[in-house]
């Protein structure tokens, strides 16, 4: 264990976030953050940690003084090398963030997404049918994982071969985001071959026309972003745009199974598919952690963080803050989960959250009209990821309506 | 930090008000209650809610690193409306205005050189860009013309840059030479040009050859839109056949929120989108920084965390 210089009158705590237990079970020491103080200094790593819902959601605004451009893992670009070239989304900031943001916000933006709609219902339905066929199955297998896998792809433009190197891929990316641990270490193997494949899917040839690939790069021919931007963009949307709807839908197939009652309240009001979706992100939150780096000395809560310092921001912690929520242990239908930091908040929220929302529409739609009740079939199991809160499998056994 | 996580309408408080040039005045800006004001991007404008309704827009000419304060010039406008001359005359440090956007249809893209051309007020926008081109060690220059010296905003903030800028007051040696400046497109320079009509036209005709995108112009004469409200407005939900009333400084939003309707949003400040609802009758007062103008004009959608209604009654699918 690295031993770091604690600084003068800040809570101080020895805990690993990322070590296994505290992935397969954050709330103790989420609980355990929260309650330290707004600001804890998390020794092994030498980072300040923000687990309270107020730090958390005004640091996620505050990009003049919380940079990403140093990145948002551990590791810190102003003296560490990366380990792929940056992302020109995530790990950069204003001037530099903006041009590619604003044209991929354009492109995943809601009203660009209506065109998708009913094809993605549509897809939802007959995916659904196949898996009902069934009455027990995996649900993480057959339907979480199934489902973006079966739209996302199209949606960007890729050909048919080698999708199965996107869940590894972002897998691998969210794990690099934590300390160089084992779950790092596991995935180092196959890096250069992965990204290989996804670095090739991002030229302009690859990528069919009238996809978000193929309008990043008209982007790109009308100056808005150059075209060296361009294939970087696309690989932004092939990182973070699977694993992340994956773990979400896995987490509202969850919530499901385990309070029938919820689901029950989804049968009678379908429309409340997307308020479903954005409390189980805010509930289960698919991206649990991520960093920021102090410009200059950075006061937040009393504390002055110095310049360089990485600052950890737990995003699960804060969604279920009880300084903001109400029993925010609970999955709650009647709950208004909105401004919840599960996506991020300010220049860097999550640009692909309306894609989310809608493929997570479109199954629990589809599923709400001929489910009548989920239940599980056996223990659900975690998939250990140092940035995402994941499930490896659910079992689940569905009663047809 | 104090954060942002009530959300709702922004008014704005004017902190300070000076004269920067002859007929221009400089306001700054904040929130009343001292917090963080919505991001914004050089080319960026605000749509400020005067008293009495009108609506006239500003680009903003400040520092956006300053994420407490926004600030405007705003050139006096004899032949206008009424909008400049109420800020010169009437419009005092301490009055609040409402806010809309901030809205970008000007942006600042990447390229290995700009060419800025400023107009007179037209430089409000380009100041911004001039400070991100040297923050990015960009090769930029800036042509920046009026009628006299005394009638040039911000040539103080502008002359640290030395012989990056170029000076021409009409009164003492004329008109741009635009053939000079841009004889021929350049595909490693981008052209940003704002200013009065007569010289984006010219700078226009001049590069009417020039492949897509190397030109890009804001026209800086404000699209009038009047009607603005700040006040009560009565809110009708088509699906639930409720009838509510959205008080003034109250967003639609909270409104749904206070009579048990819940709709989902998130970041409050009509940037992320989440809250768009559908709008079947009546007309919005958009205030949001995602719509561009024709998706205003067609008035079918309104993002409800920040938009009003400049009509009496609107009426929401919900």
């Amino acid at each position: 264990m690295i031993v770091h210089d604690v600084p003068a009158g800040v809570p101080v705590s020895d805990a690993d976030p990322f070590a296994d237990d505290v992935l397969k079970e954050p709330a103790p020491l989420q609980a355990e953050l929260r309650d330290a103080g707004p600001v804890v200094f998390l020794r092994r790593y030498g980072a300040y940690g923000l687990a309270r819902y107020e730090e958390v959601h005004a640091a996620l605004t505050d990009w003049q003084r919380l940079q990403s451009g140093a990145g948002v893992g551990l590791s810190n670009f102003r003296y560490e090398k990366p380990w792929r070239p940056p992302s020109l989304l995530l790990e950069a900031d204003p001037p530099r963030h903006d041009a590619p943001r604003a044209v991929l916000s354009r492109i995943l933006g809601p009203r660009a997404l209506r065109r998708l709609r009913e094809a993605w219902f549509a897809d939802a339905e007959a995916l659904v049918d196949e898996v009902l066929a069934e009455r027990e199955f995996d649900a993480v297998e057959r339907i979480a994982r199934t489902f973006p896998l079966r739209v996302f792809p199209d949606a960007v433009g890729l050909g048919p071969d080698g999708r199965e190197n996107l869940l590894p891929y972002g897998d691998h990316a969210f794990n690099a985001f934590g300390p160089p641990n084992h779950l790092v270490e596991k995935g180092e193997p196959r890096v250069a071959e992965l990204s290989a494949w996804v670095n090739a899917q991002c030229a302009r040839e690859r990528l069919a026309p009238g996809g978000f690939g193929a309008r990043i790069w008209e982007a790109a021919d009308k100056g808005d972003i150059t075209h060296e931007q361009a294939p970087l963009v696309v690989r932004s949307l092939l990182t973070a745009g699977v694993d992340t709807t994956v773990h979400g839908l896995g987490a509202v197939l969850y919530a499901f199974a385990a309070d029938p009652g919820q689901w029950r309240r989804l049968r009678e009001d379908p429309s409340l598919a997307r308020v479903a979706f954005d409390e189980a992100v805010r509930w289960q939150s698919p991206v649990q952690t991520f960093f920021r780096t102090a410009v200059g000395e950075v006061e937040i809560g009393g504390t002055v963080i110095p310049d360089g310092a990485k600052v950890l921001m737990f995003l699960g912690a804060a969604n279920r803050d009880p300084r903001r929520w109400e029993d925010p242990d609970v999955f709650d239908l009647s709950r208004d989960p909105s401004a919840h930091v599960g996506f991020g908040m300010g220049v860097h929220q999550c640009v692909g959250q309306h894609v989310a929302r809608l493929e997570a529409e479109a199954v629990l739609t589809a599923l709400a009209r001929r489910v009548e009740r989920f239940e599980l079939a056996g223990p659900p199991r975690r998939h250990l990821n140092n940035t995402l809160r994941a499930w490896e499998s659910l079992p689940m056994r569905v009663h047809l309506a | 930090m104090a954060s942002e996580v009530i959300g709702g309408t922004v008014e704005l408080r004017v902190a300070d008000k000076r004269a920067v040039a002859d007929g221009v005045v400089a306001l700054t800006l904040v929130r009343p209650d001292g917090r963080r004001l919505p991001d914004w991007a050089p080319g960026a404008h605000v749509d400020l809610v005067l008293p009495g309704g009108l609506t006239r827009q500003y680009s903003l000419c400040g520092d956006r690193w300053d994420a407490y304060s926004y600030r405007v010039a705003v050139l006096r406008e004899p032949d206008g409306r009424g909008g400049s001359a109420f800020i010169h005359d009437e419009l005092e440090v301490g009055a609040t205005v409402g806010l809309g956007g901030p809205r970008n249809n000007f942006r600042l893209v990447p390229s290995e050189r700009y060419l800025f051309v400023a107009g007179g007020i037209g430089i409000t926008p380009l100041l911004p860009m001039v400070r991100q081109a040297e923050m990015l060690g960009t090769d930029w220059r800036l042509l920046y013309g009026g009628r006299s010296r005394a009638s040039m905003a911000f040539l103080d903030e502008l002359e640290p840059y030395g012989d990056r800028v170029t000076v021409v007051p009409q009164d003492e040696q004329g008109l741009l030479d635009l053939d000079a400046w841009l004889p021929q497109a350049r595909p490693d320079t981008k052209v940003y040009c704002c200013g009065p009509a007569s010289l984006l036209e010219a700078v226009e005709r001049r590069c009417a050859s020039w492949p897509p995108g190397l030109l890009r112009t804001e026209r800086f004469v404000a699209r009038v839109r009047d009607g603005a409200r700040d006040e009560p407005f009565e809110l009708v939900l088509a699906r639930s056949g409720l009838t509510l009333k959205v008080p003034a400084g109250r967003s639609v939003l909270q409104a749904l929120g206070d009579a048990g309707v819940g709709v989902l949003s998130s970041c409050r400040q009509g940037l992320c989108g989440t809250c768009e609802t559908a709008v079947l009758e009546g007309e919005p007062d958009h205030r949001d920084a995602l719509l561009d103008d024709a998706e205003r004009a067609a008035g079918d959608c309104m993002f409800v965390c920040v938009s009003r209604a400049r009509s009496e009654r609107l009426v929401l699918d919900l």
